[in-house]
């Protein structure tokens, strides 16, 4: 397997784990974990930025020129509103990128497909780089990438849960037949969890709770970077099949030898 | 099925002594439950068998807290606009028989009152009043919400029960948030409390929530007032009343608040007392029972014990808060609504919860999410 750029929209990533920048303990801490990843691609919610962009703290506290910020429409319940908060953040942002997020559940933040796609199709037209988050639903990601999403981001598992890719029968269909990015959004609890995505080819992952939340962040963020890391390089190493059983010394079809002439 | 319906099929007496006869085992089987907590669980968790497994909670609680919210602190303040009252109860500032100065805040006052409360950092306020409908309406509200709008990006509000298309016309004025209290889920001794005025019909007030519910609120918040009658039933009834709503309303967001009866003009003293403890372990078994509810606390309570609530379940807080419309510019040493515990500024509390390890939110809200 050859080792391959990470290109969305037609920017490359050296890193393929994408980081959030909610529920840290302090916008400090924060900066040091998302270092700690070396990620490109940092998400921030446009609910918690001042309107005043310059002087809002958490995003002068990530400028650096590797950082690639994705705001994203959290909070949106509906397609119209993830519409007007795009709008928002493009001016605000000055950036085409979008991580569309609607979530109407506020319990479990479960995306809303239909809106989802609606929104996509929407923005699209609008010339917007989207990154859907979505359910692990194939055919919701082949609908968003007809619409013409830049990517698409199933989830692993709900929204801070930790619970890893509950969704993996889902995952590898969508990984199998996607030809977008596909980044596991949501779910990774810890870095094996992420590993796993990656083995199963997926193109890149997003984590945010599990590094916010551990009692070192920044140890975290670099145990996850290596993690990533480990899982890309072993899906490029093409691993050997694994056996549900043990070969038999006397395979079933030994018989075909002794028979044919 | 209205929420009235399920709560008539239920007897407060029966429900104390469930909650009463609740022992270790049941509490145990509670705190290590791995999936999901029912209705019996957290009868146990409110129990008084639970209270020797109250560290055991609070770390439970604690992590959950931290899973689903991150070390943060959600700050805002309430503005106090009007403390007119139609209603007598027995325990607040504002009753009707309560000879004080009443006061209904202008525009001109309450876009005073906002430069004040802007300067302390806030961006998420809590309007409050009486209830008061021919002078303190839904007109007078709309106006006042629109008013501060541009000045907030989350507008909650505390007022008297409203009709559904009222709520629907505070919901275009820009409000996100509606709390309301029952007070008390007894519904026996409720018109004790609350003997006059439209407050005392149980039934409409019950109902509030539903009404709100329809219109898509983005946040219904619900509560008791701790200390009226027996807080482990009225919080059995809190949690029954969070499960309906859950359920029926499941785009809207829930919040708990934990007013504990405090000296007012006019006090009584509480039926029940509820010790700083047994508050510990009611915030802890919400946790425990509703990892996503948002839960509440205000300067009612001691410094030193928000001090060590923070760590413990709770998600946003109130700081510097005057209860008295007026209170932070325009008549600051009118009579509040309730005494202040703790009285530190906003900016010493932000401090508190930086060196607790957590950080102080202002914003967490885009005034186009609605």
């Amino acid at each position: 397997m050859k080792a391959e750029e990470l290109i969305i929209a037609g920017r490359p990533f050296r890193s393929r784990l994408f980081t959030g920048t909610g529920k840290f303990s302090s916008v400090e801490m924060m900066e040091k974990a998302i270092l700690s990843t070396e990620s490109e691609l940092v998400t921030v919610a446009l609910k918690r930025v001042e309107s005043k962009l310059s002087s809002d703290k958490l995003l002068k506290s990530l400028t650096y020129p590797h950082i690639h910020l994705l705001p994203n429409t959290s909070g949106a319940r509906t397609a119209k509103e993830a519409i007007l908060a795009a709008e928002l953040s493009r001016e605000a942002f000055e950036t085409n990128w979008l991580k569309l997020e609607i979530h109407p559940d506020p319990k479990y933040l479960l995306p809303d497909s239909e809106e989802t796609i609606e929104a996509a199709k929407e923005l699209s037209k609008r010339g917007f780089i989207i990154l859907p988050y979505i359910n692990a639903d194939p055919v919701a990601c082949k609908k968003l990438e007809e619409a013409g999403c830049a990517a698409v981001m199933p989830l692993g598992s709900p929204i801070g849960s930790n619970n890893g890719l509950q969704t993996k029968a889902m995952l590898e269909i969508i990984i199998s037949q996607s030809s977008v990015p596909v980044i596991v959004d949501a779910g990774i609890g810890v870095p094996s969890h992420a590993s796993e995505a990656m083995e199963m080819g997926a193109s890149a992952v997003l984590v945010n709770t599990a590094i916010a939340v551990a009692s070192d962040p920044v140890k975290m963020a670099h145990a996850f970077k290596l993690a990533v890391e480990a899982g890309r390089l072993a899906y490029e190493s093409g691993p050997g099949s694994k056996n549900v059983f043990a070969e038999a010394s006397s395979p079933f079809t030994a018989f075909l030898d002794e028979v044919e002439n | 099925m209205s929420f009235k319906e399920i709560f008539d099929s239920f007897s407060w007496k029966e429900t104390s002594r469930q909650i009463y006869s609740k022992t270790a085992t049941d509490v145990l089987k509670a705190i290590n439950k791995t999936g999901k907590l029912d209705l019996e669980d957290f009868k146990a968790l409110i129990s008084p068998a639970a209270s020797p497994f109250l560290e055991q909670m609070a770390v439970k609680s604690h992590a959950l807290t931290t899973k689903r919210f991150g070390r943060t602190m959600q700050m805002y303040v309430p503005m106090y606009l009007s403390n007119e009252c139609q209603n007598i109860c027995t325990y607040c500032g504002f009753s009707l028989g309560n000879k004080i100065h009443r006061l209904t805040l202008s525009d001109k006052q309450i876009l005073q009152e906002a430069q004040a409360i802007k300067s302390l950092g806030y961006d998420h306020i809590l309007l409050v009043t009486g209830e008061a409908n021919k002078t303190v309406g839904v007109d007078y509200l709309s106006n006042a919400v629109k008013l501060l709008r541009p000045y907030f990006s989350n507008i909650a509000i505390e007022v008297q029960p409203l009709e559904s298309d009222e709520y629907r016309m505070l919901v275009d004025a820009g409000v996100s948030t509606v709390l309301v209290y029952q007070e008390t889920y007894c519904e026996e001794d409720y018109k004790k409390h609350h003997p006059k005025g439209k407050k005392s019909n149980f039934s409409y007030r019950l109902a509030t929530p539903e009404r709100i519910g329809v219109t898509g609120m983005a946040k219904i918040g619900l509560g008791v007032l701790l200390g009226l009658e027996d807080w482990r039933v009225d919080s059995f009834f809190t949690a029954l009343h969070l499960t309906y709503l859950e359920k029926n309303f499941w785009k809207t967001k829930y919040s708990i608040s934990f007013p504990r009866l405090r000296p007012a003009e006019g006090f009584i003293e509480p039926k029940v007392v509820m010790s700083d403890r047994e508050l510990t372990q009611l915030i802890c078994a919400y946790r425990l029972f509703d990892p996503e509810v948002e839960l509440s606390l205000s300067t009612r309570e001691s410094r030193k014990f928000r001090n060590s609530i923070i760590k413990l379940g709770i998600t946003s807080i109130s700081a510097g808060s005057k209860t008295n419309p007026g209170g932070y510019s325009v008549a600051k040493d009118s009579l509040e609504q309730f005494e202040i515990d703790d009285d530190r500024s906003p900016s010493e509390i932000a401090q508190m919860i930086s060196a607790a390890g957590y950080e102080p939110v202002w914003k967490d809200w885009e005034k186009i999410l609605q």
